[in-house]
């Protein structure tokens, strides 16, 4: 008895799963058009952004290119290229630079960019205000190539940089700004600015105008001015935006620059003069690998940067999941 | 403390904002087209009076030298024209290979689509690095060729998202029409969701169009020495770079070089020029990108 009712069970399991595999099969194939439509893609994306992973296997090895090497029959070395750069006297510098600069540019790029957004929102005129916004987020759709052409035009020795600061007694006489390695962090922050503050206030502004009108109304009614607004309404609003781009941005904090290619800037203007300060783990990887052909050296630079990175990225979402539960409610 | 102007009562902390906030436009105004006009001016003067300086937003010797050195054809003419050709075939195939992924992706009861979306999501957090992308171009045969502009670049997972996203408003009942009359996916997406998609896709080809166009350090990488490929970026590139080194009033790389030798058009003023003729194309998109590029990031910030 107990053979024959176990014997009708798995017959039993066996129909309903055939069945469910039937469907299952039917459903794919009714979803042929899609799959010819999105495998292609993913394999493409395997192939750009996945299979390119195996070469950080080189940071491992002593890489001699050559035209019949592959990563295959080159000499394993370990962890000799994470100690020569970690114990390399540039490194120390160039990671110096990079987390400089990128400090510079997340505490300058907050700032400006809420300031702007808040002086926009009390322009009452909305033709006024427009006009201004649209002129201010013009540059940052221009290329860095030629932002940076602007900035050494405008620093030359009888550029316009000099010529006010002449004018204003701030300086007797005209200065090469760029070959001077200490301001060039100065000039990173304020191209940066110059650059991207008017398209950092468009978020914030998105986030001003989501404000409920009534709390100011209300705000108004208990007599609180213009001030008192901004302080205790505006601000409070745009908290959680605020929040929201700060995590993304601190985990690009080694790449020196807005986005992941904040290398642009400290690759374009670097001079002789300057290397010392402008010098980023990226320009870093750039000089190694491509001009002296270092592969390997350049692949632990750039392995260092993407691993911070992921840290970053996680362990700045853990602790904002963390605050952001008893934040939002 | 409160001004009387007119009818209306104005406290004094508020005028003094008015004019803080007046003075703190203004100047941003003026900071921020100073260098173009300059450059603009610039750009028309003459190339060896350019050199004394001291042109600010007029021109002191009229000339359209500069421009015409630009378009007269040779080295340059060609980079404006390999920047045309990648920017607008780019941006096509982003557009439609995008709109076709996020299509997919708005399916619910695709099969794939959970295990696609985590593999295009993951590549928004890591990067293999400069030397393991050299390789894999090298490896493809792509160096020193039009193709590299192109192929690595045809989809990217955050436009995706954003366009599955729009895709995810329109309503499901046009789709399930459809599929009653019998249309396939493909012929659904053809007909009805790449049309209605096209908010979100023109953000997508704006995107893609401001990439293209101000991308440099792909030429730089992987196509250096071959003239015939190099792009207005990088010719802007090689100009800044040479304006470094010794001498730079007389330098620029050998092939502008030859050019100028017949006219009287410096580095300086042609660097202008091209930068005008750079930026062209960027205020050509302007209106557009105000009517949809910022209304997205708008919603898109709302989203986060």
């Amino acid at each position: 008895m107990q053979d024959s009712s176990l014997s009708t069970g798995i017959s039993d399991t066996m129909v309903v799963k055939k069945s469910a595999r039937r469907k299952k099969w039917e459903k794919i194939k009714s979803q042929r058009q899609l799959m010819l439509m999105s495998v292609p893609l993913l394999i493409y994306i395997i192939i750009f952004h996945y299979i390119p992973l195996y070469g950080w296997l080189m940071a491992f090895q002593r890489y001699r290119p050559s035209p019949t090497a592959t990563i295959f029959n080159q000499e394993w070395v370990g962890l000799e290229q994470f100690k020569f750069l970690f114990k390399g006297a540039n490194f120390g510098r160039v990671l110096r630079n990079t987390v400089a600069m990128s400090l510079i540019n997340l505490v300058l790029s907050f700032v400006t960019a809420i300031a702007l957004a808040l002086l926009l929102n009390e322009i009452k005129n909305l033709f006024v205000k427009k006009v201004v916004q649209t002129i201010s987020y013009l540059p940052y759709f221009l290329s860095w190539v030629i932002a940076a052409t602007m900035v050494s035009q405008a620093l030359l020795n009888n550029g316009i940089v000099n010529e006010i600061l002449l004018a204003l007694r701030i300086i007797d006489q005209p200065k090469l700004w760029l070959a001077e390695g200490k301001h060039f962090w100065t000039i990173f922050g304020v191209a940066n600015v110059w650059k991207n503050v008017g398209f950092n206030a468009i978020v914030y502004l998105g986030a001003m105008a989501a404000i409920d009108p009534h709390l100011y109304e209300a705000a108004e009614i208990d007599g609180a001015g213009r001030f008192k607004k901004m302080r205790y309404i505006t601000l409070p609003g745009i908290k959680s935006t605020f929040m929201v781009l700060l995590i993304m941005n601190v985990a690009h904090l080694l790449s020196a620059g807005t986005g992941g290619s904040g290398f642009e800037f400290q690759l374009l203007l670097q001079r002789p003069g300057n290397i010392a300060w402008s010098e980023t783990i990226d320009v870093f990887a750039i000089r190694y690998g491509i001009r002296q052909s270092n592969f390997s050296l350049a692949t632990a630079a750039g392995m260092f940067k993407t691993v911070v990175s992921i840290f970053l990225v996680f362990s700045v979402n853990a602790i904002a999941k963390k605050l952001g539960e008893e934040r939002l409610i | 403390m409160y001004v009387k102007i007119g009818k209306k009562r104005y406290s004094v902390a508020d005028i003094a904002f008015n004019v803080f906030n007046f003075l703190i436009m203004t100047f941003l105004i003026i900071s921020t087209l100073y260098p173009f006009l300059n450059t603009l001016a610039v750009s028309f003067n003459d190339g060896i009076d350019a050199l004394r300086g001291g042109i600010r937003l007029w021109p002191r010797m009229f000339t359209l030298q500069n421009y015409k050195t630009v378009f007269v054809g040779g080295t340059i003419f060609n980079a404006f024209l390999v920047s045309v050709a990648r920017t607008i075939l780019a941006a096509a195939i982003n557009v439609f290979l995008t709109a076709m992924m996020g299509y997919c992706l708005s399916r619910k009861e695709y099969v794939l689509n959970k295990f696609i979306t985590v593999v295009f999501v993951l590549t928004m957090y890591f990067n293999a690095g400069l030397i393991p992308n050299y390789l894999l171009i090298k490896k493809l045969g792509l160096l020193n060729s039009f193709w590299v502009y192109i192929i690595p670049g045809m989809i990217s997972a955050f436009n995706v998202i954003v366009v599955r996203t729009y895709i995810n408003t329109i309503p499901e009942s046009l789709v399930e029409s459809a599929r009653i009359d019998g249309a396939g996916d493909f012929k659904i997406f053809i007909r009805i969701i790449f049309p209605l998609a096209k908010p979100a896709l023109a953000v997508v080809g704006m995107f893609t169009i401001i990439y293209q166009w101000n991308s440099w350090f792909d030429t730089y990488l992987y196509a250096p020495s071959k003239q015939e490929l190099s792009t207005l970026q990088y010719e802007l590139q090689k100009l800044l770079a040479s304006s470094f080194s010794q001498s730079s009033a007389q330098r620029a790389t050998s092939a502008t070089a030859g050019q100028m030798a017949s006219s009287l058009v410096t580095p300086v003023t042609l660097q202008a020029a091209i930068t005008i003729i750079a930026m062209v194309p960027i205020l050509c998109v302007y209106p557009l990108l105000q009517k949809y590029f910022i209304a997205g990031l708008n919603v898109g910030g709302v989203k986060e």
